[in-house]
């Protein structure tokens, strides 16, 4: 549908004539893998890139390359200006202030800035001002058992460094949360509270006003695992009302190398640093320094300009097309898949069939391993991942070890999905179950 | 034969199923027992083996439990086959033949008289995402032959 300006409706979901214009910018999905186009279903694990993307890098390359913040040349201040503009273009994309958002190499690396943060307040870093950061014996910092591992791993060692209790929601039998606990598991103990917006594995959206309501109500502070929603779904952090996000560029369209972290900026600009050294200072001697406010802050050493430039022509690009425009042609394309894999004979499908969700569906295909499965789709052009997706315990609380998961993103058609429900069709019979 | 016909062989599929020495077996009194778990973090499959030798260093038994793909778990199910009654020597000389075959990427034409059943992987080769299915249980049988003990 197109609007009197030409512009499409905001509010309508892609057509399966502008995904093909779509596919058409992503130069590998023109690829032949094992005789046949490729069906890319791995997008959960990271997203292809459009020719911009990288087009965008090598001009960076090509005529603005040098060191920023550092140097007053005309290349250096060029490298600057790009590399400041891609800030405020992602951080707008967010719904942050500029100076809120902080470069990290990917999710994990802005997962455990908070986290080393965190310890170094409690070690008294940062004096009276970060205060309200530090957490020790008796505290307790709350996540779920659907995270994957990076929002999981740095509280466990946030914990076991200050000695404060690492608590979790668990699930039900289907994987979804189990949102009824949450008032009792976060009590004046609770200091943080860490949950991911989209499960990585399930594909289900996070209702995350009970985690931001519960834990606003006794102070915690909130981290949200943004990497699975940020690409796929329109996301305001001040309508989520987060204190920090963590997202990765690679997911949604951008280089590997870089991520981000949003924090609110009185937050960031009370806690002590993670990685120290320069380009984060503003006086040094030989006993002590002071520290610049954030974002400069949290970004020490020589930083990736080329990635955020890219980050945020991804970014200008999904703007573009429109976040809710996606994320609509995503839930068609997830439904199809998880109606479609409901469907077949002697496969299961994982999570709960009543939430909301996003193009990602896990599945097993009874008696085949999920690795064999994978191979046999690979044999056919059908990339899927495999395995525990680094979120053993939910798999665990499935009660399987490994599954198959499938995950889309804008450019995938629904030839694709059916390709897959094609192939999984004749998967038992290859392996003679 | 397509490639993925040569990596998933008759032979293989039989294996995946019959799953020979498996599960594991209690220690027969009088032999040397070794025992060891291996794990590939990537996909998941994890294998416990357990091997018996008499006191002239020959394998009695190999027996174990796992899960995981049908590559990893035939792996097993052939070496549960062909161990019993070889030394260690001769069992040390497959297995170096064996991560031979694996790293050829295709190009190793095994003999069947050397390898048996396990000549039916060579077709693994190809795939360097499964060599590790492939080898699991030789490095856990490996392990569990050098820490044998009464
Ligand atoms: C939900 C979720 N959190 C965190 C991560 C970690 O992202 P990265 O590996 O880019 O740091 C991922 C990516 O696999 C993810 O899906």
């Amino acid at each position: 549908m197109e609007t009197m300006t030409g512009q499409p409706e905001a509010n309508v979901s892609l057509s399966a004539v502008e995904v093909q214009r779509i596919k058409a910018d992503f130069e590998i999905l023109e690829h032949q893998v094992n005789g046949t186009d490729v069906v890319y279903l791995d997008s959960g694990a990271t997203s292809q890139k459009p020719r911009c993307v990288y087009e965008a890098e090598q001009h960076y390359y090509e005529n603005a390359n040098a060191a920023v913040h550092r140097g007053a040349h005309t290349l250096a201040v060029e490298a600057t200006e790009i590399y400041e503009e891609a800030r405020e273009t992602v951080a707008k994309f967010i719904g942050a202030r500029t100076n809120e958002l902080v470069w990290t190499s990917n999710a994990t690396e802005a997962l455990n800035l908070i986290s080393y943060s965190i310890s170094n307040a409690s070690l008294g870093r940062g004096g009276d001002a970060a205060a309200r950061f530090r957490i020790g014996p008796g505290d307790e910092i709350l996540t779920t058992e659907i995270e994957h591992h990076a929002n999981l791993i740095p509280w466990q060692e946030l914990a076991f460094r200050t000695g404060a209790t690492l608590r979790y929601v668990p699930v039900s039998e289907d994987g979804s949360l189990r949102y009824d606990l949450i008032d009792e598991l976060v009590t004046e103990k609770t200091k943080l509270v860490a949950f991911t917006h989209v499960s990585n594995v399930l594909g289900t959206i996070t209702d995350t006003q009970r985690f931001v309501d519960a834990a606003r109500k006794v102070g915690a502070l909130t981290v949200l695992d943004g990497c699975q929603s940020v690409p796929h779904l329109p996301v305001d952090v001040k309508a989520l009302d987060v204190d920090f996000m963590a997202f990765s560029g690679h997911k949604m369209l951008g280089p590997t190398g870089i991520g981000a972290l949003y924090g609110r900026e009185e937050l960031l600009n009370a806690m002590p640093p993670f990685l120290t050294g320069g380009s984060m200072i503003t006086v040094v001697d030989m006993e002590h320094a002071e520290f610049l406010p954030s974002p400069q802050r949290f970004e020490a050493g020589t930083q990736r300009i080329a990635q955020t430039h890219g980050l945020a022509t991804a970014v200008s690009y999904l703007q573009e097309i429109g976040m809710d425009r996606i994320a609509q042609w995503e839930e068609h394309l997830g439904a199809m898949l998880f109606d479609g894999l409901s469907q077949i004979e002697g496969v299961r499908v994982f999570g709960p069939s009543d939430a909301r969700r996003i193009g990602t569906v896990p599945f097993e295909v009874i008696g085949v391993h999920p690795h064999d499965v994978g191979q046999y789709l690979d044999s056919r052009g059908i990339a899927v991942r495999v395995g525990h997706h680094c979120a053993q315990p939910l798999h665990r609380a499935l009660g399987v070890t490994a599954t198959t998961r499938a995950s889309t993103y804008l450019y995938n058609t629904e030839d694709d999905i059916q390709a897959l429900l094609d192939a999984l069709g004749s998967v038992r019979e290859y392996f003679g179950v | 034969m397509n490639e993925l016909d040569q990596l998933y062989q008759q032979v293989i599929l039989d294996h995946s199923k019959r799953r020979i020495g498996s599960p594991l077996v209690e220690n027969t009194e009088g032999l040397l027992h070794g025992e060891s778990h291996q794990h590939n973090p990537i996909c998941g499959d994890q294998i416990r083996v357990r091997v018996e030798l008499n006191d002239q260093d020959h394998f009695e038994s190999m027996s174990w439990e796992g899960d995981g793909c049908s590559i990893s778990m035939a792996s097993a199910s052939v070496l549960s086959e062909m161990l019993p009654e070889m030394t260690k020597e001769e069992f040390l000389d497959k297995l170096e033949i064996f991560r031979e075959m694996m790293r050829s990427k295709g190009t190793f034409e095994p003999d069947e008289e050397v390898l048996e059943d396990a000549a039916a992987f060579v077709g693994v080769s190809k795939f360097p995402a499964r060599v590790k299915c492939a080898m699991l249980a030789w490095v856990a049988a490996e392990a569990a032959m050098f820490g044998a003990n009464k």
